[in-house]
């Protein structure tokens, strides 16, 4: 992102760390959440081994030790 | 160019015939240059005949190997059921990355039709796909 393959950021939700992302790098805030602030449909963000889908979506709650990572859903289809 | 072995176009086909009807898809593993060094499959969680979704459980576990290994995740492969062996709109528009090689099988013909696609800028090129016997690339040493 940026160039870089990882980056520090703090925050106590998933919302908060894209927030912040978003700030840093505003080139990829089309990429990570649509307009009314739900993640993009074709990004999957992980919490440590956890979908947040499945843990709270950007609800989902976040500490100092955990690890996020950010990856694009890879999918297409026949027409 | 992609290449790979015979027992990895094995291996993809297989993936995508037990995901009949559904589309099949997997991930490879190996260099960016196109040489694969493992075929991964993945369940298909669009569970569809059109569209097809790699299960994001085997894409992180597939990354954090690919990091683990020195390796790269060089592209994805896919089938198309019923139409020919080229990028749909669909797949154009949603491939994640120009150092990706695409792969997509058709089954609308036996045997199957393997062919790989570079997807930069919205255009798809096809690159030649070479089945011999290498294998992983020499070791650094």
């Amino acid at each position: 992102m940026g160039g870089e393959a990882s980056i520090a950021v703090e925050g106590t939700t998933i919302g908060a760390v894209l927030a912040q992302i978003t700030e840093r790098f505003p080139g990829v805030k089309g990429q990570l959440l649509n307009d009314d602030g739900t993640l993009h449909r074709f990004l999957n963000v992980y919490v440590n081994d956890d979908d947040v889908r499945y843990i709270g979506g950007v609800d989902a709650a976040v500490t100092d030790s955990d690890e996020i990572t950010l990856l694009p859903a890879v999918a297409g289809g026949a027409w | 160019m992609l290449t790979l072995t015979p027992a990895q176009r094995d291996a993809v086909v297989a993936t995508c015939i037990r995901a009949l009807p559904d589309e099949g898809c997997g991930l490879l593993l190996g260099t960016l240059e196109g040489v694969v060094a493992e075929v991964v499959a993945s369940e298909n969680v669009a569970a569809s005949a059109k569209v097809y979704e790699i299960d994001p459980k085997v894409l992180l576990r597939t990354f954090r190997r690919a990091d683990d290994e020195g390796l790269e995740v060089l592209g994805v492969f896919h089938s198309h059921t019923h139409s020919p062996a080229y990028p749909s709109p669909t797949d154009i528009r949603q491939a994640p990355d120009p150092r990706w090689h695409y792969v997509v099988i058709s089954l609308a013909v036996m045997p199957a039709d393997v062919r790989s696609f570079a997807v930069i800028d919205g255009h798809a090129t096809e690159e030649d796909v070479r089945v011999n016997d290498v294998t992983r690339p020499p070791a650094d040493d």
